[in-house]
């Protein structure tokens, strides 16, 4: 390349030519009356590149605590892996395991910490806690939100318009599960930056259950069936 | 370099060992502790009660500003044992950390957390150059978000326990021989059974009257806690109950001897 690839904002730029290492992503979770559900895609696309088609964008902290991966997949996996520790040091501290908003404060403020460092973390803390479901969605600069329902990433806008659309309180486990694989197939469908495979995870009060790895493009066709000739 | 010389002087640790395993400034610690004057903690059924000794205010101070029990947040007090002035600063670095906790975990500290926590900045101080222990034991009361009341002990050592009744200060041994004897789960299961123990108890030692006695109790009231400090008339009835009591059985004893 004539210029040298300098470093800028989630990636490098040589003249005209940018490479994002961005995550292309999709991450959504919600709450209903029987648990949470957990949904992302395992897309890394690095520009027009896909770099990797089997990321794993759930990060499991403990057995009661899931985070999702959005932004820098090292930022999101290292942050994650101390937020663990944290965790698992609170726990043999205090003889009780840690909850949900305490555990998304920790990392919030650790990002805070890091504001304008350049991190790049969106991130959703989800987990069963004795005050119930806990879902928080916690980014790199500082924001935390708790609520019932988030969509992270370059095609949360499709997957909330699947979710707002569907989305009741009152559902039976699969239902809710359908869901969010629905959900998640709509964004890899249209968005560039996500597809590859479903990841869904059920989060109930006895901890998280990986439900299982789906790929797309056999939902695809499962959801749009070919006519027999 | 004159400079350097006087810092050399608070490298040395001031709190070390003993050749027989002793860590002498800790026990003289204890010592001024047995000097101060005495505070009592109970922990009922449904609450947790403080009494600590009122030492006799001098005629143009004005009373009010001598309190030996401190909020620590709204459902956590402390009563102390030892030198007051030590008693400011771990109250305060209590007081933030209470509310630090609320802070950063969205709830508010359990009683073991802040006990951790007080006897923890005491043990610092046991092991820090240039500093002394804190001449205090601290009994802390409350109770956790479950609801459940609890009592806790520190020492200067920076050890901490929980209790179901102790005493601190001057003639603390009397004071627990008798709360040993005393102390069952049921006398003490409703609020004014614990409080009238707290009272018996600091009265072995204490001179009768409202004067010379304060008496806190945190309740929880449908998971509100509330402090309160009973006010000298509800004390002087109180204590009347017990002196009519205390005649009682000393009737009986009498009645049966003969």
């Amino acid at each position: 390349p004539t210029e040298l690839p300098q470093p800028v904002k989630h990636g490098l730029q040589s003249g005209n030519l940018r490479i994002n290492f961005n995550h292309g992503t999709t991450c959504l979770a919600f709450k209903y009356s029987n648990g949470i559900v957990v949904s992302v895609d395992s897309r890394a696309s690095a520009g027009a590149y896909i770099a990797s088609g089997t990321v794993k964008k759930v990060i499991e902290i403990n057995p009661f605590l899931l985070g999702t991966m959005a932004g820098g997949a090292a930022d999101c996996q290292f942050w994650q892996r101390v937020l663990s520790q944290e965790c698992w040091l609170y726990e043999l501290r205090n003889k009780e395991r840690i909850s949900v908003a305490a555990a998304s404060k920790l990392l919030a403020n650790i990002l805070y910490n890091y504001k304008g460092y350049g991190l790049s973390i969106g991130t959703m803390i989800v987990g069963w806690d004795k005050k119930g479901p806990g879902l928080y969605y916690v980014d790199d600069d500082g924001t935390r939100h708790s609520g019932n329902l988030f969509a992270v990433g370059s095609g949360s806008t499709y997957a909330y318009g699947v979710l707002d659309t569907c989305y009741r309180w009152d559902m039976t486990d699969d239902e809710a599960l359908e869901l969010g694989r629905r959900a998640i197939y709509h964004a890899t469908y249209r968005d560039i930056g996500s597809g590859n495979s479903n990841n869904l995870y059920l989060v109930k009060p006895d901890g998280w259950k990986f439900i299982g790895n789906y790929d797309t493009a056999n939902l695809h066709y499962q959801y749009n069936p070919v006519a027999a000739e | 370099i004159s400079q350097k010389y006087i810092m050399s002087r608070y490298d040395r640790a001031i709190t070390v060992f003993s050749p027989d395993g002793h860590l002498f400034q800790v026990e003289y610690a204890q010592e001024a502790v047995k000097k101060g004057s005495t505070a009592v903690g109970i922990r009922g059924g449904n609450c947790a009660v403080l009494a600590v000794e009122k030492k006799a205010a001098a005629k143009l101070q004005d009373d009010r500003t001598v309190r030996k029990m401190a909020l620590l947040d709204n459902h956590v007090a402390m009563a102390f044992a030892g030198l007051t002035a030590d008693a400011r600063i771990l109250i305060n670095r209590a007081r933030v950390e209470c509310k630090s906790h609320r802070l950063t975990v969205e709830d508010p500290v359990t009683l073991e957390y802040i006990a951790r926590f007080v006897a923890g900045i005491k043990q610092k101080y046991t092991q820090s150059t240039g500093r002394r222990p804190f001449g205090l034991s601290t009994l802390l009361v409350g109770f956790n978000v479950d609801g459940t009341p609890h009592l806790y002990c520190t020492d200067p050592s920076g050890a901490y326990n929980e209790w179901l009744a102790n005493a601190v200060g001057k003639n603390d041994k009397t004071v627990r021989e008798f709360l040993e004897k005393m102390y069952t789960p049921e006398s003490v299961a409703d609020e004014v059974g614990a409080i009238k123990l707290a009272l018996r108890a600091i009265l072995e030692v204490v001179q009768s009257g409202a004067k010379n006695v304060d008496l806190g109790v945190m309740r929880c009231r449908d998971g509100v806690p509330e402090w309160e400090i009973l006010p000298a008339e509800r004390l002087s009835a109180l204590m009347a109950e017990i002196e009519a009591e205390r005649e009682a059985e000393a009737e009986k004893k009498r009645a049966r001897k003969e």
